[in-house]
């Protein structure tokens, strides 16, 4: 036996629980450390999709039909992958325009039309109101079941006093709740903390009840005394519904997400942060994910256990903890159960009560005062309206479950829901990415939609529940049965809701294009589409410049204090003021931009619709035509292109600027190497001259020297000279190749003759050293393209340095040559000094040479001449192998492939090999 | 800006991929499927493409900036 006292003691602790956690995140707000800016809790919150609903009825749908429960679900995840997109551009747009509701975001969207946001808010509230009947019924019901324990009872219609009626005090409470936390400031578009983090935490509270139910009953289903294993369980229908009906149901619910009043309110008006939305794409559908993954196991439970029918499906949930005799999990999901339906009931009736409030009551208001100005206690007097609002959304929830109680326009009552607000789709969704969509357009097709959603859907279920005569379902009104609600146009067989959201969607939409098309968008709503479908680049658009007339700020400010108080009201024109460069507030100038401000910062009390008509009460707006707005706006994209231009073009300007400071580095450099390389050949060129005018002058002077002397002095200056002659004619040649002055006489070229020359050229100072030559030469000829003299030169080089270095006497010089990779190498080794490590790449810088040579044996432009030869040849030259045992200098060319050389090239015919 | 369009890119990739596996006859010759273990395979067929919808979302997202 569970008490009544315990029942009622643990849904008021819970309620009392919902009250703290709001209370101290409003808190937590004040003082400037919220806690609900956080990815998770914004997905968390927007769990607040799945009601009562989801908690109790997927498991009646799933025992009843199958998988076709998983549609509401599968839907949304689908959805949530394009919210990178469409519900971030959402978000946007209603944070620069302070949107309160889906009422004001499609009334703005459409030149900021009143009579717009006044139609939406009565199809939601006609749509939704039902709804949250179903919710405070499974809160009663959920009570009545509760209090049976340990009997399986099915609550009966027991009349019972209004005060004893559980559904209408949890009302109350829930209407007491929304007051307090949903209503503290006028402004909507400011963020409900409290609520918030109370609606995260019911997410929270009835995912865990339901899993936690969801594992025992598993557990319990494996393990039932007297039923044989799994596979003959009873043969619960495994399928999905018709395909159609199984992708308009999805395709519904996908819109649902995004279009309910309370998704609308908890994904974008209280949204903290776009970038939030990222998260919420994979953990929103996660949390789906998991809150379903039980729902089978249970239905196959309650068929299980009450085989014979007389339990509701839809309880099972709740009646199978009771026949397992657990109290205590029949209470934790009675407060998982009390907690979706809530959580449901608080944001809808938030959103519902500022619908109602700014988009209904408010404009009726302002007419009644037309063109004068609003009188001076509006702001509170809206708030009051906002209070009454809430209560009697609920009490009219609370009325409809007393009425409808059992009858299957209730029961039926989610999809149906679905479908009404699915009607918003093409002026929310259209108004998002078609600029050509207009006022007329939109309320032309809202209204069609909204009539065939009444005649297909809503008059039926009446109908069912037996409140018209069925007779008019089954044929249509006066006998026509074309017009039969549920077959309309001869459409038949199909499910009722895919018909409904078939007929009712294509009304909207042919209308709403039909009537668009009649005019084109006025400037107000030309503005307002620009401002919507381009949120994405607003930064060069402003509403502002569409603005003419006089005003006068004091006036402003005036308004936006009735309804925000003086001090937000000081504080947000204060922050305006400042983001201008201005000082003091007062010294504002009364243009449109100071304007556009006043309207924008109104809005998020009263809607954009009454913020234009209250702003315009106070001002003297001059009427700019279609054509001017048009051609600002053209402006403003032209200016836009040019200012991309000129970034583009700047962006060009900095890196030709970057490559000419490289340059200039560049050839700074080069005239440093110049200046160093004059220096060095002077340098070069002096010592030899200083020692022939030297000897010239002992020559000159002293004519008595002996013969012998004088023969040598004579010999010294030759030699000198000559080397004279060699350094000018290396520095020249340098010269002609590193400018390129150079004529190439490309051929095919065998190595082994260019070594056989090169061996003949330094034949004696191999021999006046007394040096021995060893070769290693492949007989097959090793062929190359390049300039035989020059590889000459460079051999000749080679083999004069080694022989130079090599010891005299016992000198000893090697000769290699293999092939390598795609060419062959010619490697020439002595056994001097060698070059230390250090030293090999100096060697080929000019005018350098081995320091462990000693003395200077050449003019250090051999290497670096050679080096430029073979490098223009294509190959590379090196120093190889360890000192110690003497230098290796190799070069590697190229080999030459007859297929590549051109026809009728001096190839040499004598060589037979060539392939 | 173009991290953001490939995020985007990528995850309309997922949302076709999810279509195609959910919503299309590709799911029909499954419900005649019979059971694994005394479970549908088509409810296990769903679920598991379900999860791998989640799943692909959430790498794509972690790989792009969350």
């Amino acid at each position: 036996m569970i008490g009544n006292a315990l029942i009622i003691g643990l849904a008021f602790a819970y309620l009392g629980l919902l009250f703290g956690v709001a209370y101290w995140a409003d808190r937590r707000a004040d003082q400037g450390r919220s806690v609900i800016a956080h990815p998770t809790i914004y997905a968390l919150s927007l769990a607040v999709y799945c009601t009562a609903w989801t908690f109790y009825g997927s498991v009646g749908r799933a025992a009843a039909s199958g998988l076709d429960f998983l549609t509401i679900y599968l839907g949304p995840t689908l959805m949530a992958l394009l919210w990178g997109s469409l519900l971030v551009k959402m978000v946007r747009v209603s944070k620069a325009e302070r949107i309160t509701s889906i009422a004001d975001f499609i009334g703005s969207r459409y030149g900021k039309s009143q009579v717009l946001g006044g139609l939406v808010t009565v199809i939601a509230v006609v749509g939704v109101v039902p709804y949250i009947a179903l919710q405070l019924k499974a809160i009663a019901w959920s009570f009545q079941i509760l209090h049976h324990y340990p009997e399986v009872r099915m609550p009966g219609d027991g009349d019972q006093p209004l005060w004893g009626d559980t559904a209408f005090v949890i009302a109350l409470l829930l209407a007491a709740f929304t007051i307090l936390f949903g209503t503290r400031q006028l402004d909507a578009s400011e963020r409900h903390e409290g609520l918030v983090a109370a609606i995260a935490v019911e997410s929270l509270v009835k995912l865990v009840a339901f899993l936690v139910a969801g594992v025992y009953i598993t557990y319990r289903l494996l393990n039932l005394e007297g039923v044989a294993p799994p596979p003959s369980l009873p043969p619960l229908s495994p399928d999905i519904p018709p395909l159609l009906d199984w992708l308009a149901i999805s395709g519904l619910a996908a819109l649902a997400v995004m279009l309910l009043p309370r998704q609308f309110q908890v994904a974008v008006v209280e949204n903290g942060d776009v970038r939030h939305v990222r998260r919420a794409i994979w953990l929103f559908p996660l949390y789906l994910f998991l809150i379903n993954l039980f729902v089978l196991p249970i239905a196959v439970a309650g068929l299980v256990v009450f085989p014979d029918g007389d339990v509701d499906a839809d309880t099972f949930m709740l009646t199978l903890p009771i026949a397992f005799e657990q109290p205590w999990l029949a209470l934790l999901v009675f407060v998982g159960g009390l907690s979706a339906a809530t959580g449901m009931v608080i944001v809808e009736t938030i959103a519902l009560s500022t619908m109602v409030s700014n988009d209904l009551i408010l404009p009726l208001l302002l007419r009644r005062a037309r063109g004068r100005s609003p009188p001076a206690d509006l702001g509170r007097r809206l708030l009051a309206i906002r209070r009454g609002a809430i209560v009697a959304i609920l009490l009219l929830g609370y009325l409809y479950y007393r009425f409808a109680g059992e009858a299957y326009a209730l029961v039926s009552i989610g999809l149906i829901s679905f479908v009404a607000v699915a009607q918003f789709a093409p002026a929310v969704i259209g108004g998002l990415y078609w600029r050509g969509g207009t006022r007329e357009g939109a309320l032309a097709g809202l209204s069609a939609g909204f009539l065939v959603w009444v005649y297909t859907l809503l008059l039926p279920s009446f109908a069912k529940s037996a409140w018209l005569p069925v007779a008019f379902m089954e044929s249509g009104p006066g006998g026509l049965d074309l017009l039969a609600p549920l077959a309309l146009f001869g459409v038949v067989g199909w499910n009722e809701i895919t018909h409904g959201l078939f007929w009712s969607l294509t009304a909207n939409i042919v209308a709403f294009v039909a009537v668009s098309a009649l005019r084109e968008p006025n400037a107000v709503e030309a503005a307002q589409a620009r401002l919507f479908v381009d949120v994405e680049r607003r930064a060069a658009l402003k509403r502002a410049t569409l603005w003419r007339g006089s005003a006068e700020v004091a006036e402003l400010r005036a308004l936006a204090e009735r309804f925000l108080g003086v001090e937000r009201t000081q504080a947000a024109f204060g922050r305006f003021a400042q983001a201008r460069g201005i000082a003091d507030p007062a010294a504002l100038p009364a243009d449109g931009e100071t304007v556009d401000f006043a309207e924008t910062l109104l809005s998020g009390a009263v809607g954009g619709a009454s913020a234009r008509v209250m702003v315009a009460s106070v001002t003297d707006e001059e009427a700019i035509g279609l054509d001017e707005v048009l051609s600002i706006l053209d402006e403003a994209s032209q200016i836009r292109a040019y200012s991309r231009e000129l970034e583009r073009k700047s962006l060009a300007l900095e890196a030709a600027t970057a490559e000419l400071r490289e340059a200039n580095r560049r050839l700074t450099e080069l005239d440093r190497m110049k200046d160093d390389f004059m220096s060095s050949v002077t340098h070069e060129l002096r010592t030899p001259l200083a020692s022939i005018r030297a000897f010239s002058e002992i020559l000159h002077d002293d004519p008595d020297l002996p013969l012998e002397q004088r023969r040598r002095f004579l010999g010294i200056l030759v030699s000198e000279t000559e080397r004279l002659s060699r350094l000018v004619s290396q520095v020249l040649d340098l010269a002609k190749i590193e400018s390129g002055h150079v004529d190439w006489r490309t051929e095919v070229v065998s190595l082994q003759a260019v070594i056989d020359q090169a061996l003949a050229a330094t034949g004696r100072l191999v021999a006046e050293r007394g040096i021995e030559v060893r070769q290693d030469v492949p007989a097959a000829p090793a062929l190359v393209w390049a300039d035989r003299d020059r590889l000459v030169q460079v051999l000749v080089n080679l083999l004069s340095n080694a022989a130079k270095f090599a010891p005299p006497a016992a000198g000893r010089v090697g000769i290699r040559l293999v092939a390598a990779g795609p060419g062959w190498r010619l490697c020439v080794s002595d056994n001097g000094p060698g070059i230390p490590e250090a030293d090999r790449g100096l060697v080929f810088e000019k005018f350098r040479q081995s320091a462990s040579g000693g003395k200077p044996l050449g003019t250090g432009l051999g290497l670096p001449i050679s080096r430029q030869i073979v490098e223009h040849l294509g190959g590379r030259l090196w120093v190889a192998g360890g000192t110690g045992k003497g230098a290796t200098l190799c070069f590697e060319l190229p080999a030459h492939r007859p297929a590549q050389a051109e026809r009728g090239s001096d190839y040499d015919q004598t060589h037979p090999d060539h392939r | 800006m173009p991290h953001t369009r490939l995020l985007h890119k990528r995850l309309l990739a997922v949302f076709l991929a999810a279509l195609l596996l959910l919503f299309s006859p590709l799911v029909l010759p499954l419900e005649g499927a019979g059971r694994w273990f005394g479970i549908p395979v088509l409810f296990i067929y769903l679920f598991a493409v379900w999860g791998g919808v989640i799943a692909a979302a959430a790498w794509v997202l972690s790989r792009l900036g969350d």
